[in-house]
């Protein structure tokens, strides 16, 4: 192992590792809000609201994020109206393109968070809050996604994980975050093992400081006293 | 129907060796998987320690780091091994290096719900065991395996579907699965949005089948035994 050379390109990782981290918060935050109605939708009772998310859920889940990826990216430049449009110079950009296609894919996972969430809530609860004379809204906005998000938060911290994991794609449509730096400065190297370690330990420390969050966010809601045992 | 420009043939090879590799890195997994689950609930501590550090360090690195690791980091040892053994050249081929990348990575989930399903086995039942004498190869044999096999079925799935999209990351070291292939013939025919839609749609069907499989192998597992109400 030379250490010598990880610790002179430290730098180029870390500023990988901080793009990794922005892709990863901006995906994440930008999926929940997306996946919000998503999960709402999927947890009504009537088939009709339920299909559209389903069917989007469906998709996204069924299929590599890779080939998603790919899709956004390379896809889209095959169609006239696109390459026309005003949304042209975001689409060609691979930067924009990678959270465009993360949100939408993270967001099919949490939308199915919120709904296991959404149903797990005891119905007792909102049919007492319906019997305090709260509108349909209201038991939404009051009892449901206060109990819901403390329910879901576990699975919700799973799938952050799993997001800081799959942005290492990013890297196929040349954008350089923590494993595109790796690949780049091995081109010059020629020192796989070492790099790949090395980027291995970051994202190992980012998972880690990721969970501990986490777990604080979680005493600070109080998730362990709301589960009502 | 949509014009392949005869590539539709070249999709299908990718499609079967996309197949190969997933059903090869299940095996792989498998084994890890109930290696790892048998060294954490072992009572012999470096044990425990090794089967926790495996799922801990394997799960929080990218997979697509892992794939790269073993194909492009292994040249050096293999080539060692090559000059220990006297031979020419010696090289991890692409199929091999996804396999192994891929089955380490599924075989660290597994090894959680392995362990799950061993801790959800009635301790009664390996008294049992050992009060009939049997020893404890044949207690793990007999016992313990057949009914763990039940209870981590579904996760086991789950991990499955994983497993099958996961391959795709493979097509960065070149290996001529599905995706290679779409690549390929992306360079051809210069429609990128049909044949990356063409290949989502494989993988998508893909994902039913292994639905509908699970599904009767899980009826198959749980025979015998009342579905409680949920």
């Amino acid at each position: 192992m030379n250490w010598d050379v990880i610790v002179q390109y430290l730098p180029r990782l870390l500023d990988g590792a901080l793009l990794t981290l922005q892709l990863v918060a901006i995906s994440v935050l930008a999926g929940l809000i997306l996946a919000l109605p998503m999960g709402i939708a999927r947890a009504s009772q009537n088939f009709y609201v339920r299909a559209l998310p389903y069917a989007y859920i469906f998709f996204f889940r069924g299929t590599p994020l890779l080939v998603q990826l790919f899709l956004v990216y390379y896809g889209m430049a095959q169609f006239e109206v696109v390459r026309k449009s005003a949304l042209w110079p975001y689409l060609r950009d691979p930067y924009w393109c990678a959270i465009i296609t993360m949100t939408m894919h993270t967001a099919a996972y949490i939308a199915e968070i919120i709904r296991g969430a959404i149903q797990a809530v005891p119905p007792g609860e909102i049919e007492a809050a319906r019997a305090l004379g709260m509108s349909r809204s209201q038991t939404m906005l009051h009892v449901t996604l206060p109990r819901a998000i403390r329910i879901g938060l576990p699975a919700y911290s799973n799938e952050v994980i799993l997001m800081l994991k799959a942005s290492a794609l990013a890297s196929t449509i040349t954008l350089v975050e923590l494993t595109g730096a790796a690949r780049t400065v091995i081109a010059r190297t020629y020192l796989p093992v070492e790099f790949f370690f090395a980027a291995g330990v970051i994202y190992l420390i980012i998972a880690f400081v990721l969970v501990q969050g986490f777990k604080l966010l979680e005493r600070w809601l109080r998730v362990d006293a709301c589960q009502g045992r | 129907m949509i014009d392949l420009h005869g590539f539709g043939p070249a999709l299908l090879a990718g499609t079967l060796m996309t197949i190969e590799l997933a059903l090869a890195s299940l095996a792989l997994g498998l084994v890890l998987g109930l290696l790892g689950a048998l060294a954490k609930t072992s009572p012999f501590k470096p044990l425990q320690w090794l089967g926790g550090t495996y799922s801990t360090l394997v799960r929080g690195v990218p997979e697509l780091l892992w794939v790269l690791l073993i194909y492009y980091g292994t040249v050096g040892l293999m080539r060692g091994l090559a000059d220990l053994l006297g031979m020419q050249s010696l090289e991890l081929s692409a199929f091999a290096a996804g396999t192994i990348a891929l089955g380490l990575c599924f075989g660290a989930y597994a090894t959680e719900v392995f362990r799950g399903a061993i801790l959800a086995i009635p301790k009664g039942h390996r008294e049992a065991g050992l009060a009939l004498g049997l020893s404890a190869p044949r207690i793990l044999w007999r016992l313990i395996l057949p009914q763990m096999w039940r209870i981590a079925l579904p996760g086991l799935g789950n991990l499955f579907m994983i497993l099958m999209k996961d391959t795709a990351l493979v097509s960065v070291i070149g290996l001529e699965e599905l995706m290679r292939r779409s690549q390929i013939a992306v360079t051809a025919s210069k429609e990128p949005f049909t044949f990356y839609m063409v290949a989502a749609m494989i993988y998508l069907g893909l994902t039913i089948i292994a639905m509908i499989g699970l599904h009767l192998l899980e009826r198959r597992a749980s025979r015998g035994f009342v579905r409680s109400a949920a």
